[in-house]
């Protein structure tokens, strides 16, 4: 037997293990916005429900930090998030809205069926928004502080165990 | 009801392939001629599970047509707004379906085997057949047990979520199937190595059987990796045409393993030497086809390919390629010492220019490898590091450089022993050539080493590559020959587009408002207006650009910024303007601020690269040498073995003539040899 011909199956054996370490390593393949830490883009979107106010950058200016919202009717990880952002309302906390690419009727149903966390909702047809923020996807939430500074990022829906998380970074956006 | 169906045909191909495996086994522990009920019913096996596996392809093709959202991979996938080709391409445009495509195409391929080939001894081709089984049965548990697509969903989505727009696109409905029947023909290639070896029964009769398939498979991954150049090359935007991602290279690996393969295949062929280093080859080339699926589904590495990402799905395809791989690798160590390595020969003839060649396109796809998996390497020590171009480049040029030499000279030498004295004249013709055009480039301009490499070998080779038709009659050439030289030209004309491309492209990017022009490379530019429209699912800004050259009509080029929704993402659409030198490429970016006169200005990005159609030119060049190369093969094997049956024949009636047996008896033989003939018309 020709030891040459292990060769192969050693350097196959090597690639295996490192493969397997690697596969079980936490892996993080969020993008984060490169707008973080960046003052909110200018923009003035129109009332995304009849009811309700539109939104620009200049709501966010003044008072305490806010949460900027990104989400749309069609999402569905936007209903699971729905509670979580009432339960941030009751702790005092102004969200504003962005509806993506949505009907005002849509808007209302979904604000009649699963809540309204809103203060205000702008209406953002063509996604302008959302790219100059950097956002991935919806939903995404972002602490906006009193200059209108971006200070924290969330991408996806915020869960039970987010909410704290949120809630420590609008406190460290006040500071 | 369909999407049931498919699961059913899924699971019974699946049993099948179970067979498959199990009558293999038990006919290879059975002795020599003894043939059991159960190894008869291989070759049915085979045909039918591609039929079933196939119409399991068809029910998910058509639940995605009718966009039926009780099938959660239609709803997570599609939208009943795309566009009816986008819906039914998108098919395979996910983990799932690709996966479904990957089985139905392997299946195919054992059918074809098990349909066609009845060239090698039974026990080889049971081997063959019951590692095809083995193979496809590890494929199937992974869809059905960890991404089945035929899944329902408690309550039908009430619309579905989209594609990644970056698949609209019709290259996608080209790009991966092509890839696949490459990646996934390599699986034949693969099996009947290792049955060989299995068998000991490496021969040239082995190689010749082989060749057509791989050869095969290799024309498919040629015009998979075209395709998919050239896809990214205008959907992304970015006027590149390949940028070494991980993904490519999964492409590119199995290509230059099956490159080696087939010139060694054919040294086995021709002269019964390199038995050894074939079988290596047909084990390396389809586990490099794993192992590519295996970086571009598990997500380990990062890539342009991410929307392809799943570590779970991951984990179940590294099982699959320690057993596979690390299961082939483990016979071949332990079977391969006792083939004989074969007939020697000289290190100066045709043999030792392939082996040569051989040794280099290994050495490429070593480097390949090791560039693509260097990151997940360093990760492991916490170090991200991205390889790219500047490794890539020069790295694999050290070896392609001289490989480009050997393969202008290796045609023209002659088997086993030349003299490079006898073909001085050709040597030099293309010495020449390739001195004087690197000698030109350099003084004319200041371009880059390699792109003045490339040009230069790109000419000698283009020259070269015809050589080996001097002195012949063309009308007696075989078809394989000239599949080589076309194949051989091919290599030159994309080499000389990529070295082109890289030397002379001009670039030009500007703010300009409607109406202003401006120059590149002799062009003549003028944005002309720039409008928001409205397609089915994105909306855009479009922009016209006349493009004029001298005095010529002025062309429209309508490069346009996309922005989809559902999901939400921006892609840009870039217009190219193809002459018969070169392409002109725009892009409309973002608008960029106000003129002082209150305009709105806009970025353009214009790009002259002169010839670069000449690196696709050329790949479908070297695919369609292959394909002759396969024509030319099986008919000219199939000639060989008509001829011997009809001497086998002939011996058979004079026998019977010496006993007197005339007259009816004869014909009747006569008749029925026709008959056999017929039968027998097609194999691959």
């Amino acid at each position: 037997m020709r030891w040459t011909l292990w060769i192969p199956l050693g350097l196959f054996v090597f690639f295996l293990g490192l493969a397997g370490y690697q596969l079980t390593q936490p892996k993080d393949d969020q993008i984060p916005s490169a707008m973080v830490e960046k003052a909110l883009p200018e923009f003035e979107l129109p009332a995304a429900v009849e009811a309700m106010p539109g939104a620009s950058r200049a709501d966010f200016i003044g008072g305490k930090p806010k949460l900027l919202n990104i989400w749309a009717s069609w999402c569905l990880p936007c209903i699971a998030e729905a509670k979580q952002l009432e339960v941030l309302e009751g702790q005092g906390v102004e969200i504003i809205g962005v509806a993506i690419r949505d009907k005002p009727e849509d808007v209302a149903n979904f604000l009649e069926r699963y809540g309204n966390p809103y203060t205000r909702i702008g209406k953002d047809d063509i996604s302008s928004l959302m790219l100059e923020i950097g956002a991935s996807g919806v939903p995404e939430t972002y602490v906006i502080d009193a200059e209108g500074v971006i200070r924290y990022q969330h991408i996806g829906d915020i869960r039970l165990e987010h909410i704290p998380l949120l809630l420590e970074e609008l406190k460290k956006a006040e500071a | 009801m369909i999407a049931e169906i498919g699961l059913a045909a899924l699971w019974l191909a699946a049993a099948l392939a179970a067979l498959q495996l199990f009558a293999g086994v038990l006919a290879l522990r059975q002795e020599q001629g003894e043939d059991g009920e159960l190894a008869r019913l291989m070759r049915p096996a085979a045909m039918v599970q591609a039929l079933l596996a196939t119409l399991a392809f068809f029910m998910l093709m058509w639940c995605f047509a009718i966009t039926d959202l009780s099938v959660k991979l239609v709803a997570a996938n599609s939208h009943s707004l795309k566009p009816m080709l986008y819906k039914v391409t998108g098919t395979w445009g996910n983990h799932e379906g690709s996966m479904l495509l990957w089985v139905a195409v392997m299946a195919l391929s054992g059918g074809l085997i098990g349909w066609l080939e009845k060239r090698l001894p039974v026990r080889t081709m049971q081997a063959t057949l019951a590692t095809q089984g083995f193979v496809a049965l590890g494929f199937y548990a992974f869809l059905l047990l960890s991404s089945n697509p035929f899944e329902r969903l408690p309550i039908p989505a009430p619309e579905g979520q989209g594609l990644n727009p970056l698949l609209q696109d019709i290259g996608l409905a080209l790009h991966p199937p092509t890839l696949y029947i490459g990646y996934v023909g390599l699986s034949v290639a693969f099996s009947f190595a290792i049955g060989a070896l299995l068998t000991r029964n490496v021969t040239p009769e082995f190689a010749r059987v082989m060749r057509p398939w791989v050869l095969g498979a290799w024309v498919f991954l040629t015009l998979g990796i075209t395709a998919g150049s050239y896809w990214a090359y205008y959907e992304l935007g970015w006027g590149g045409w390949w940028f070494w991602d991980p993904v490519e290279n999964a492409s590119l690996m199995p290509w230059l393993a099956a490159t080696a393969l087939l010139h060694s295949t054919s040294v086995l062929a021709a002269r019964d030497a390199l038995r050894t280093w074939t079988i290596m080859l047909g084990v390396v080339a389809f586990s490099m086809s794993m192992l590519g699926t295996f970086l571009v589904r598990s997500g380990v590495l990062t890539s342009v390919h991410a929307f392809a990402v799943d570590p779970e799905r991951g984990s179940f395809i590294l099982v699959l390629l320690a057993i596979y791989i690390g299961g082939s690798l483990a016979i071949f160590a332990l079977r391969a010492g006792t083939v004989a390595e074969g007939k020697r020969f000289a290190m100066s003839s045709r043999d030792g220019a392939l082996v040569f060649n051989n040794v280099m396109l290994s050495a490429i796809l070593g480097i390949v490898l090791l560039g693509t998996l260097y990151p997940l390497l360093t990760e492991a020590f916490d170090i991200r590091v991205s390889v790219g171009p500047p490794y890539f480049n020069p790295v694999s040029a050290i070896f392609a450089v001289p490989m480009f030499l050997v393969m202008a000279a290796g045609p023209l030498m002659r088997w086993r022993e030349d003299k490079p004295a006898r073909i001085q004249m050709e040597l030099g013709i293309v010495g020449a050539i390739i001195v004087s055009v690197l000698v030109l480039v350099a003084v004319l301009g200041d371009y880059s080493v390699l792109a003045i490499l490339g040009l230069a070998l790109s000419a000698g080779l283009a020259i070269a590559s015809f050589l080996p038709l001097r002195g012949r009659k063309l009308s007696r050439v075989p078809l394989a020959t000239w599949g080589m030289v076309l194949a051989h030209f091919g290599v030159a004309v994309s080499l000389f587009g990529m070295a082109s491309e890289s030397a002379f492209t001009k670039e030009r990017l500007s703010a300009v408002i409607a109406g202003e022009s401006q120059q590149v490379a002799g062009w003549n530019i003028t944005l002309e207006s720039v409008d928001p429209i409205a397609g089915p699912n994105w909306t855009a800004m479009e922009a016209r650009v006349l493009a004029q050259r001298g005095e010529g009509a002025a062309a429209v080029m309508i490069p346009q910024a996309r922005n989809f929704w559902a999901p939400a993402q921006a892609t840009s659409e870039s217009a190219l303007l193809t002459r018969w030198d070169g392409q002109l490429y725009a892009v409309i970016g973002d608008s960029a601020g106000v003129d002082a006169n209150g305009n709105q200005r806009w970025q353009l990005r214009i790009w002259w690269k002169p010839f670069v159609t000449f690196i696709w030119y050329g790949g479908l060049l070297i695919a369609f040498g292959g394909t002759l190369a396969i024509i030319g093969r099986v008919s000219a094997d199939l000639k060989r073995r008509r001829a011997v049956l009809r001497g086998t024949e002939k011996r058979a009636e004079v026998e019977a003539l010496k006993h007197g047996e005339l007259g009816e008896a004869a014909l009747a033989k006569d008749a029925q040899g026709k008959a056999h003939n017929e039968a027998h018309g097609e194999p691959a």
